[in-house]
């Protein structure tokens, strides 16, 4: 380990920062004050980013001739002002569902498939790679997105508008795919990696023995996992999931990229149309004037409400899970 | 680990053990599910390979649940079914990953030389090959280095503040929301400086704008691995370091920082990494610019991200080529910094931390 370490502030003498080694606890206040007033300045930063997103919001808001909830429209350049969050809430929390029903499944798998199935010698680097996946930039997802997935996705839209069409949630009209399915694929892709690496952590925490009594019984493998792993891991599972929810919702710019906009809620989800908090703001706001910029920020501030509590959320259930094990272990 | 446990400690001929499939029935079964898959598919004509997979896949695992079934039992056969799904989740996703960093290379190689990342896209006609992505580049680097100079001395000190100071409801306040923080959405920093920076106080868009939100991002990244890579010192050392008389912010300079610096620095790089990429901000704040502006105080810069969205947004072969070589160029970036940082992080790993 280190070996450079010196135990003794006296033959570190040479260094003039400390005159005499008694205003030694002088530099304790200065470092505490320092460290503590950093801890302070989060917060401040946390209260400042309510606050000041909730002022703009509310000057916007107040400017605002339809209805903040439920317009469906966002026409900012005019006066009065007309703008409405309801098409941007649906699209918002319809593509994160859709991501999170793709997403979900497929992370536990390989989450399951790194820590219970894999030969070691493939584990291991699978595991590297997908954390080295997480660290892609969301534009980069959002050029693929747009230029590889749309295309490629028409084949899948015209066979499942042939055979799932008649729900009208599911027919397609043909185009480009460019639609808030294939933005929740895209989410969905997106956020494999964080949720895999998050519940591939809590399966390896299982305890050993609670598998080893399972084999010990004669379960098979899969009844290890679903007995001893599952249970063990449905918390974890469960904050996996919402921090990959907390990405999902505010994702932007591959949002932005992939999804052809519209102010109307289009029932069928693999035609264009809709839109997402985050989408909106990016998109609309070189055109924006000043009072379009407080609209979009009051629109953010949705946002930040929604994450914040998906997130929070999490976190909640991550805290208890800890004391839970903390006492059991 | 466990996979020796069912095959290969059972002895071979027991009157107890039931039926088995001999150990090469999955790849058997795959080879004939593959061929199946290939001849319906031509059989029914199908163009597309892609279905000839599905079908071969979709196969595989019918058949192997139904043989499964019929020579071991059903236990046995589910099973057999979770461990060939497991399988597959893996290989679905293997797919779109490779697929993209596969277009990005491939596309992004065309365009990328040293002309390229040399120059601006000052007077290019974007419809035209040609031009770079220099000042791009140069906007990233800025950035990303203003945000990591405020966010890390304030991440770093809220770290220690958390592990050796930390009791009572303030360091619960900041953890909890430390913790939150990590998922703001990147458009909604930008939002909160554009309102306060540039809205109330009147500021222009500047690169540095772009980096305090950038920075916000950064600090509970920051705060939350340091926090992790304090909590491995071993109180051993900080309580012989306090035996000797010696000050707890001399013994927390001295002893435990050095001690976990490798983490440390492991941390910041990945923060790095993660905010490198980010281009919502950047939209918001930075404003984009097609030529070379060195000073991120004063106008509008570029940068990576920024630069992608807006080639893209052009439309034409020649600035997707281009978005595509800025691709490469950030993925690389972000990769090289990931795989630097871990290599630090097991180089210096203590010992007991892994």
């Amino acid at each position: 380990m280190k070996t450079d370490i010196e135990p003794t502030s006296s033959s570190a003498g040479s260094q003039p920062l400390v005159a005499t080694r008694s205003t030694g606890r002088a530099g304790d206040k200065i470092f505490l004050g320092l460290s503590r007033g950093s801890g302070i300045a989060l917060l401040v930063i946390m209260a400042a980013i309510a606050v000041f997103l909730a002022y703009r919001a509310a000057i916007a808001i107040s400017k605002d001739e339809a209805n903040f909830l439920t317009a469906f429209e966002w026409n900012t350049g005019s006066t009065p002002m007309r703008f409405g969050i309801a098409v941007l809430a649906f699209g918002t929390v319809v593509s994160s569902i859709i991501a999170m029903v793709v997403a979900v499944p497929v992370a536990v798998g390989i989450a399951l498939f790194i820590s219970h199935y894999a030969p070691r010698r493939l584990a291991t680097p699978v595991a590297y790679v997908i954390d080295l996946l997480a660290a892609v930039p969301s534009i980069v997802y959002g050029l693929w997105g747009a230029l590889f997935l749309v295309p490629h996705l028409t084949g899948l839209y015209t066979w499942m508008d042939k055979y799932l069409g008649w729900t009208g949630v599911l027919s397609y009209q043909g185009g480009a795919a460019r639609s808030l399915f294939t933005v929740g694929i895209l989410l969905a892709i997106m956020i494999l990696p964080i949720v895999t690496s998050v519940s591939r952590e809590v399966f390896r925490q299982v305890p050993k023995m609670h598998e080893e009594a399972a084999l010990a019984l004669g379960a098979t493998r899969w009844e290890v996992v679903r007995m001893s792993v599952l249970p063990f891991g449905r918390s974890g599972i469960i904050s996996a999931s919402m921090l990959g929810l907390g990405r999902a919702l505010g994702e932007t710019m591959a949002v932005a990229t992939v999804l052809s906009p519209s102010y109307l809620i289009n029932t069928s989800l693999l035609d264009p149309g809709g839109g997402t908090f985050a989408q909106n703001i990016a998109s609309h706001f070189k055109e924006a004037n000043g009072n379009g910029r407080d609209a979009l920020i009051a629109s953010g501030l949705v946002l930040f409400v929604i994450t914040l509590l998906v997130n929070g959320a999490a976190r909640m259930i991550i805290a208890r899970r800890k004391e839970y094990s903390g006492t059991a272990a | 680990m466990s996979d020796t446990t069912t095959d290969t400690t059972t002895p071979r001929a027991s009157a107890l053990q039931q039926a088995r499939l001999p150990r090469w029935a999955p790849l058997g079964l795959a080879a004939v599910a593959i061929a199946a898959g290939v001849g319906i598919g031509a059989g029914a004509g199908l163009g597309n390979t892609t279905q000839w997979g599905l079908i071969a896949a979709l196969l595989f695992v019918v058949l192997s649940y139904g043989v499964t079934a019929a020579v071991e039992g059903g236990r046995q056969a589910r099973n057999q079914l979770a461990t060939v799904l497991v399988w597959l989740c893996f290989l679905i996703a293997i797919v779109p990953l490779a697929s993209l960093l596969w277009e990005t290379i491939n596309r992004g190689k065309t365009v990328l030389d040293v002309y390229f990342l040399s120059h601006s896209m000052d007077g290019v006609q974007t419809i035209l090959p040609g031009g770079g992505a220099y000042h791009a580049i140069l906007g990233t680097l800025e950035q990303v280095g203003i945000a990591t100079l405020i966010a890390a001395p304030i991440g770093l000190l809220t770290a220690v503040y958390l592990v050796e100071y930390g009791r009572g409801r303030l360091a619960k306040a900041v953890t909890f929301f430390v913790d939150v923080m990590t998922g703001i959405p990147s458009i909604v920093a930008g939002l909160f400086i554009l309102s306060f920076w540039i809205i109330i106080l009147g500021f222009d868009y500047s690169g540095f704008a772009g980096a305090m939100a950038l920075a916000i991002l950064m600090m509970p990244v920051v705060v939350r691995s340091t926090e992790e890579m304090l909590k491995l010192v071993p109180d051993e050392l900080r309580e012989a370091s306090l035996a000797l008389g010696v000050p707890k912010w001399r013994t927390i300079l001295k002893v435990v920082l050095p001690t976990s610096i490798g983490g440390i620095t492991t941390g910041v790089m990945l923060a790095v990494a993660r905010i490198a990429g980010e281009s919502a901000p950047i939209v918001l704040l930075v404003f984009g610019s097609q030529a070379i502006n060195p000073n991120p105080f004063e106008g509008a810069q570029s940068s990576l991200p920024y630069y992608i969205y807006e080639q893209w947004q052009l439309g034409n072969e020649a600035s997707f080529n281009r978005a595509w070589a800025a691709a490469l160029v950030l993925i690389a970036f972000v990769m090289i910094l990931n795989l630097v940082a871990r290599g630090i992080a097991r180089w210096k790993a203590p010992k007991s931390g892994r």
